[in-house]
């Protein structure tokens, strides 16, 4: 039996629950994150004027820029205004 | 082979117990000169010698013996040969004999004609406490309290490489198994404390200890005097302006890579001369690794995970090499980077795999900087511009053409920045027909930002050759290259 010492942070990931998803969008307000990776508000945009069509609530935030993590106060910002977000990730 | 009995006393109560006045030998069965001494040890029972067996408690036969088969004695009063003869007076001692002398054996014991039957001389064996067999259970015992981190039992069918490969600890490449005593020769390479926080490492943004960087410096295969590099890479690694979780997360392949400045570099062997990017050399080799493996295991950027590189590069394993700051015509990298002379230093920066530049024909300096600025315009895409940094490492014989001209560092960075300054038409968008470019630029362009073209020195003495290193993206927007000083080298 050999022993060694556990390189790693020793702990499993933080177990991370995904908040209950709404049944439906009515009367919420839905956050549409642009992390700024070139053309991602032809996508958000689109998704915009389905969700106005549907009476929801839109609100728009973006990211300085996608190479680097959301600073906490947008993290903070998004979380008191928005019953739900929904991020474009890809260019 | 003959095992250290892990049911011992501690050190601490071993010295305890330890004569504080009077005589004490210490022997071993296996040693000749102590069979050859063992009349003797009789006839100091007469002055209240004590005597400790490292091997054999029975020996010698009709002397009463302390078992000191645990070593504890022996390692708390610091024997290195046997036999030993020792005077302690108030808990210290006061003389030494090692071997066997017997005028010095007579003079510390009082014993007139003692060992009359015998030589005069005779050197003795070495002390147990050195038989490598016994040697990391004796380090464990002394310093395994230091140790912090979770001990995992891998089972004995387990095959030691494919366990490690297993719990997902390694890079795809075979590691060496962080066990207690390899981790505390490993932190014999530093003064700094093995509890001491070295970093927060991205992307979890878990704080690493001087223990933590320990074990995984032992996986990468590094040496115990590459560990002050490695600690000060972390620390350069590990810095908002480095942002390496950008780095790790980026759909790029660049990686962290290290560059060595100053004495430590040839003290520890790291190589910057015949293939200073290439395989062969230890300090090379696993520096990077050590680095990356950090942040892999600690951090948690992983491939396939945070680190979500499209193709990825090799150099990715860990790169790793210094500048040849003697055989250098110009003044080291290091200078402009704020590194005090005849200090040493890391220099941690994104970077791919190398690519060769070939020029055997230039002798002249303003041919040679048109060829290397060529080449680096490749980096990233030829239309844009400025993008990502670079390194350029520049060969012997490339350097040379430049300082045999008269050329120093700084005057070869202004004409390549001159040479670097791309007009607007030729990086717009549709330019060359090649959609990708800038779109709409009106002025000339700078290849790189400020800064964003490191140049160092290295490589063998035959080839007409230099290497480009692309990076990633410069500045706020990406990662910044940042040197650290190596305080305790």
């Amino acid at each position: 039996m050999t022993t060694v010492l556990d390189p790693t942070d020793e702990s499993r990931p933080a177990a991370r629950t995904v908040g209950s998803r709404p049944e439906d969008l009515t009367g919420r307000t839905v956050g549409l994150l642009d992390i700024a990776k070139p053309r991602g508000e032809v996508f958000l945009d689109r998704l915009a004027a389905l969700l106005a069509e549907r009476g929801v609530t839109v609100r728009r935030y973006a990211k300085p820029t996608f190479t680097r993590p959301m600073p906490a106060d947008l993290r903070a910002e998004i979380a008191a205004e928005c019953d739900v977000v929904i991020s474009a990730l890809a260019d | 082979m003959q095992s250290v009995t892990t049911t011992a006393s501690s050190p601490s109560a071993a010295a305890q117990d330890l004569p504080a006045d009077g005589l004490v030998v210490v022997v071993k069965q296996d040693c000749p000169t102590c069979r050859l001494v063992a009349p003797v040890l009789g006839a100091l029972d007469a002055v209240d010698a004590v005597v400790y067996s490292q091997d054999d408690p029975a020996f010698p036969d009709g002397v009463a013996v302390r078992d000191d088969t645990a070593l504890d004695a022996s390692t708390a009063l610091g024997i290195d040969v046997v036999p030993t003869l020792l005077h302690r007076a108030g808990g210290a001692e006061t003389a030494r004999v090692e071997g066997w002398d017997r005028d010095r054996w007579r003079e510390l014991s009082g014993v007139a004609d003692l060992g009359a039957e015998l030589p005069e001389w005779r050197p003795g064996c070495g002390s147990r406490t050195h038989d490598p067999a016994v040697a990391d259970e004796l380090l464990v015992r002394a310093r395994g309290h230091l140790l912090a981190a979770r001990r995992v039992e891998l089972a004995g069918l387990e095959d030691e490489a494919e366990a490690l490969y297993d719990r997902g600890w390694t890079d795809g490449l075979p590691v060496v198994a962080p066990t207690p005593p390899r981790v505390l020769r490993m932190l014999a390479g530093t003064t700094r404390a093995p509890d001491e926080i070295v970093a927060v490492v991205p992307p979890n943004l878990v704080p690493a200890t001087v223990e933590k960087v320990a074990i995984n410096a032992v996986l990468a295969g590094c040496r115990p005097e590459y560990l002050p590099v490695v600690l000060a890479a972390m620390e350069a690694a590990c810095t908002p302006e480095f942002n390496a979780h950008g780095l790790t997360a980026t759909t790029w392949g660049a990686g962290p890579a290290v560059l060595v400045h100053g004495p430590i570099a040839r003290r520890i062997g790291v190589n910057a001369g015949g293939n200073a990017l290439g395989q062969g050399t230890r300090a090379n080799a696993t520096i990077g690794r050590a680095l990356q493996l950090v942040i892999r295991n600690v951090g948690g950027g992983r491939p396939g995970e945070v680190d979500r590189a499209t193709l990825g590069q090799p150099g990715k394993v860990g790169l790793c090499f210094a500048e040849d700051e003697e055989g250098s015509p110009w003044e080291p990298l290091s200078a402009s980077r704020g590194v005090p002379p005849g200090a040493s230093a890391v220099t941690v920066f994104a970077a791919e795999g190398p690519r060769g530049v070939v020029d055997q024909i230039s002798r002249s300096p303003e041919s040679l900087a048109r060829s290397l600025a060529r080449a680096l315009l490749g980096v990233g895409h030829p239309k844009l511009a400025p993008g990502f940094d670079a390194m350029l490492v520049l060969a012997p014989e490339h350097v040379a053409v430049f300082a045999e001209a008269g050329w120093d560092r700084a005057r070869f960075g202004a004409e390549l920045d001159a040479l670097l300054l791309r007009p607007p038409e030729e990086l717009a968008r549709g330019a060359d027909g090649i959609d990708e470019g800038l779109a709409g630029p009106t002025q000339p362009q700078p290849k790189f930002r400020p800064g964003g073209l490191l140049v160092a020195v290295a490589g063998g003495g035959a080839g007409k050759f230099s290497a480009v290193l692309g990076g990633w993206v410069g500045g706020r927007g990406g990662s910044s290259p940042v040197t650290r000083v190596i305080e305790e080298a």
